[in-house]
Parts: C-alpha cells; structure tokens; sequence
C-alpha cells in the first residue's frame, strides 16, 4: 500500500525518527534556541556548545513533532559536529536547496560527505507540506548561531 | 420501530455523482475526501448557480434602479429568506451575512462585546472552541476588561455542565458563547440545557455551529439560543460567505462594526445614523455571488433533506466508532454520547503529519495537526492528531477503506 513511499521515509529516517541520536541537553551549552512550528506542532530545542576555536564542539536537541522533523534534527547534530560556524550555515543553506528541490547541484563541491548523508531527507522535496518538518532544525541552528533570542520557525 | 418514521431513501452514489471532485483519483488512487470538516466539497447546483450569475444576472447589490442590479438584488435577498428558513428565524432580518463564522464570531465579540458589555462582565467559553470562538473573546478581554472564563470539558469530551453552572453562579456572566459541536471531538453539544442553564442566570447563548449546521436540522427558535453563526463553505457552498443570527432585539441594539457604503441609512461629513438590521452590520459591497451559492447549497440539502443527511451520518459515525476504536494502537479523542461525524485520532507509532503523509499516498484525505484548538489537545495532553470528518457523500466503504489503510501504516512504522 505504502510501497512508493520508502523514498521518502528511508530506513535511516525511520531508524532516527526513532531513535534520535543526540538527544539530549547540554548543560554547559554556548548557544541555545527554539523551533516551533505551531501550525503542526513540530517543536524542538537545540543546544550548541563551541571549541576554544569557535567550531562547533558538541550539538543537542530535545523536542516532539514528526519522523521527518526529529530525523532531521538527528541528523543535523550528528553532521555539524566539529564543523565551523561558517561550515555550519553553509551546509543549512545547501540542506535548504535539497529539501526544497531534491537536488544538491553544489554537492560535488565543499562540504560534499556531509551534504550526501543528508541526501536521505531530499524526498521530502516531493511533499510540499513537509519541507517545513525536515528545515525546521536548520532554522533554529541559524538563530542559535546568530544569537537570536526568538523561536525560529519555518511554517 | 413503533412509530418511528423511516427515513427518506438516501442513495449516496446518486449524492457523489453531484459533486464533480469526487470522481477523480489521487496519485492514482480514487479520492477518499475525508476533511469535509475542515471544509466540504460542492456539488453542480451549486457551481452552475455560482456560474450562471455571474453570466446572466450579476451587478452589484442595493444599489443600481436597473434590471441587472435588481435581478442580483433580488437573488441576494432571496439568500437571506433560504437561510431565514434553514435556521427557522423568526425574522429574515435576523440574518446577518458575513464573510465567514470567523467574522460574525469577531462581530459579536466587537459590537456586543464593546457596545452592552461592560467591563467586569464575564464572557464563558469552554475548552473545546476553534480558535474563532477564543481568540476574538481574549482580544475582548485585554481591550475592554471583560472578565474570560473557560468551562471544562470531561475526560470523554463532553462539555461539563456542573462547571457550566458553577462559572455562571456568580451572575457575572453575561454571554456564553460556546460551539454546538466540536470539530476535534465531533461532541454535540446539549444546547436547550445550556440556553436554559445561562438564561436561569442572565446570560446569552452563542452558539458556533460552524460543524453542527452541516450535520444535522438547526431551530434556533427551539434551541432557545440568542446567536448563531455558521459558515457556507462546510455546508457545501462557496467559501466568503458567513452568517450570524441574531435575536432582533439583541441586533437592535448593537452598534455596527465596520463602517462603510450600505450600513448608514443617512451620512454628512460630520456624522451618520446607522441603517436597520441587518444593513447595519453589512457594510461595503456584500459577498453576492457567494450569497447567492449559499442559498443554492441550502436549497440541495433541503432536497435531499436534513433528517436523511442526519441518519446516513449517524450510521456512518456509529460505523467509524466501532472500525477505529478496534484497530490496534489507534487512540480515538472524545466518546461523547452524542456526536457528529469528525473523529480526532492518534496513531501510537507515527506522528500525525507522517500518518497523514501516508494516508494521502492511498487517496485518503484527513487533516493533521491541532485543527485551531490548540487548548484542547493540550488539554488531552497530545500533541497533534489526525481528523476524519464525514460529509453527507462520505461511504461506509470509505471508513473501511480508511481503517484497512490504518492497519497498513503501523504494520509501515513498527
């Protein structure tokens, strides 16, 4: 009945939406936000904890909302580890492009290992609706890093 | 069935072949409608009625001394006596047109809520209203000081009358306004107790029929309520177009809401006299063509009758409850005793919005999420849900379909 729909929710997404890996707080964060989707309820907070060379040392989250949200934001702390700042929002603006397009056409460039472990989550390209479920940890990564105080949101 | 009158034949595969929409596939797959709740699909009369105005007999309204704007006039008017008849008011000046129950909800909580209420008055809502039906109180109360009190509902979704009576005790409440049926829980609401339970201690009744107008025949007169709003686009006709009923001695005495061309009966540069009712809460140029749908909805499901639309929809409700209720890991919202067709539900192994995902991959449409009533998952402790709702052309094969499709997504998500 769901056959066509592996692509969307492929077994590592499944597999994180089950069991996200870095979920957890992290006490002695440098950087901390919120994501809320209202609308749908997608919730999640993030903490950031940075190196002495402003790199991203460590990243947690906590949070309730769907497969593909919780995947997402697994996936996310598990890829910025150790990446700079600049690194960092990089792979949010490519991970953006993917999941709104399904396509990475800068991928074969920087950050190209990274960008192709979050390939999974380009499916969600083909449901409108839930592109806002897969950059909603992303958006909350940018007001974490810039700082920003307000909830961020991608509805 | 001693007595009992059976009910019209009700053929629904002569109903669905009324509604265009119906016959089309979703990614390859014949569509399951099933958010009519949220907002119904049309059926031709409706569409051709829509068309066929604007072809032959459009102009805009209470204006023009010539055929077209008489003949738009007329139709306009006519509108108003059909939902006149529908909600048996006792007056078609009593009708209000609006642009959505949103808007005849905002219009109540402006113009009765500013111009009779006072502050330290108490407006009582309950824990089971559409957003429409909370967030205009809570504008009231932080602009005008009137007191907001909300009523529980129990753990089976039913408004809880005991609290009901206990937040009118003190006399400070002077309008309720509470829905007529949920469209999270599908709880019909008692509406003759609570009309008789807030005027034993001086308060109005409003009554958000947004879902119930749909389902079932609505007397304001024998439901002793003081307002009632509805919407056209949930009872199958166009969306922009709303209606508030109001007593005539309560609409008399509101001030308008939105000023503007056709609410004055006289105006200079210095000051104006407010038209009649109902000209007096419509100002600016009417939703016309979509009046004129509303009273071609109206006029289909009086054909096909209300009593009918009542009985399909109770088997059917009666049918989903007992098919959902069975299916292993589904936690239905609400078991009130007297419901509607809208079935709130969880899935304990996948969020809504990835259950909904999967549901539209086998034609089946169900909104997911908190349906703007936030409080009330909330107060069920959930944080979203899936929403089943039924309209007079939803087949028990449908809810069979839909359970089978269940079963499949958490065999998919296990």
């Amino acid at each position: 009945m769901f056959d066509d729909l592996r692509d969307l929710y492929q077994e590592v997404i499944l597999d994180h939406g089950r069991k996200p890996r870095n979920f957890r707080r992290l006490e002695d964060a440098d950087r901390h936000a919120k994501g809320d989707n209202p609308m749908c309820g997608d919730r999640l907070e993030l903490w950031v904890k940075l190196g002495a060379d402003g790199a991203i040392a460590d990243a947690g989250f906590q949070g309730r909302g769907c497969a593909i949200s919780m995947a997402s934001a697994s996936l996310m702390t598990e890829t910025v580890r150790g990446k700079t700042q600049a690194e960092a929002r990089e792979l949010s603006e490519k991970f953006r492009g993917l999941a709104m397009t399904g396509t990475c056409p800068d991928c074969g460039a920087a950050l190209a290992d990274e960008m192709e472990r979050l390939q999974v989550l380009g499916g969600v390209s083909e449901y409108p609706s839930r592109v806002k479920c897969a950059t909603l940890p992303w958006h909350t990564l940018n007001n974490a890093l810039d700082n920003r105080t307000e909830d961020a949101s991608s509805e | 069935m001693d007595g009992a009158v059976l009910a019209p034949a009700f053929d629904v595969e002569r109903i669905r072949r009324d509604f265009p929409i119906l016959s089309q596939t979703v990614r390859g797959k014949p569509l399951v409608f099933l958010d009519s709740g949220a907002s119904a699909q049309k059926p031709r009369a409706v569409i051709d009625t829509m068309v066929r105005t604007m072809e032959t007999a459009y102009a805009n309204v209470h204006r023009g001394a010539y055929h077209l704007s008489e003949l738009a006039t007329a139709g306009h008017e006519a509108a108003r006596a059909a939902v006149a008849r529908f909600l048996n008011a006792a007056d078609e000046r009593e009708i209000v047109f609006t642009s959505s129950s949103t808007a005849a909800i905002n219009l109540v909580a402006h113009s009765y809520g500013r111009g009779v209420l006072k502050a330290g008055d108490a407006v009582l809502i309950s824990e089971m209203e559409h957003h429409a039906n909370l967030v205009p109180w809570q504008m009231l109360r932080d602009a005008h000081g009137v007191e907001l009190r909300i009523a529980a509902v129990t753990d089976t979704g039913e408004l809880d009358l005991a609290d009901v009576e206990a937040k009118l005790a003190d006399g400070k409440v002077r309008l309720v306004a509470i829905t007529h049926m949920s469209n999270v829980l599908g709880t019909v609401i008692p509406a003759g107790p609570l009309a008789t339970l807030a005027h034993a201690h001086g308060a109005k009744l409003l009554l958000d029929g947004s879902q119930a107008a749909v389902h079932r025949r609505v007397d304001v007169q024998a439901l002793g309520c003081d307002f009632y709003v509805f919407t056209g686009h949930k009872l199958y006709g166009p969306t922009g177009i709303g209606v508030l009923w109001g007593r005539m001695e309560l609409l008399e005495r509101m001030p308008p809401f939105m000023g503007g061309g056709d609410m004055i009966s006289e105006v200079s540069l210095e000051r104006f006299l407010p038209a009649p009712v109902p000209a007096k809460f419509e100002a600016g140029t009417p939703p016309i063509i979509e009046a004129i749908g509303l009273h071609a909805a109206i006029d289909y499901v009086e054909a096909i009758g209300m009593p009918a639309i009542e009985a399909h929809e109770r088997a059917l409700v009666d049918h989903a409850m007992a098919k959902l209720s069975a299916i292993e890991g589904v936690t239905l919202l609400g078991h009130a005793q007297d419901r509607g067709g809208v079935f709130a539900f969880t899935l304990d192994v996948a969020h809504a919005h990835d259950l909904a995902t999967l549901l539209d991959r086998t034609g089946i449409a169900v909104r997911s999420g908190r349906h703007c009533a936030e409080p009330l998952h909330a107060r069920f402790n959930v944080e979203s849900t899936c929403r089943a709702s039924f309209g007079l052309y939803t087949t028990k094969e449908e809810v069979d379909y839909l359970a089978e499709a269940l079963v499949k997504a958490r065999e998919f998500f296990s």
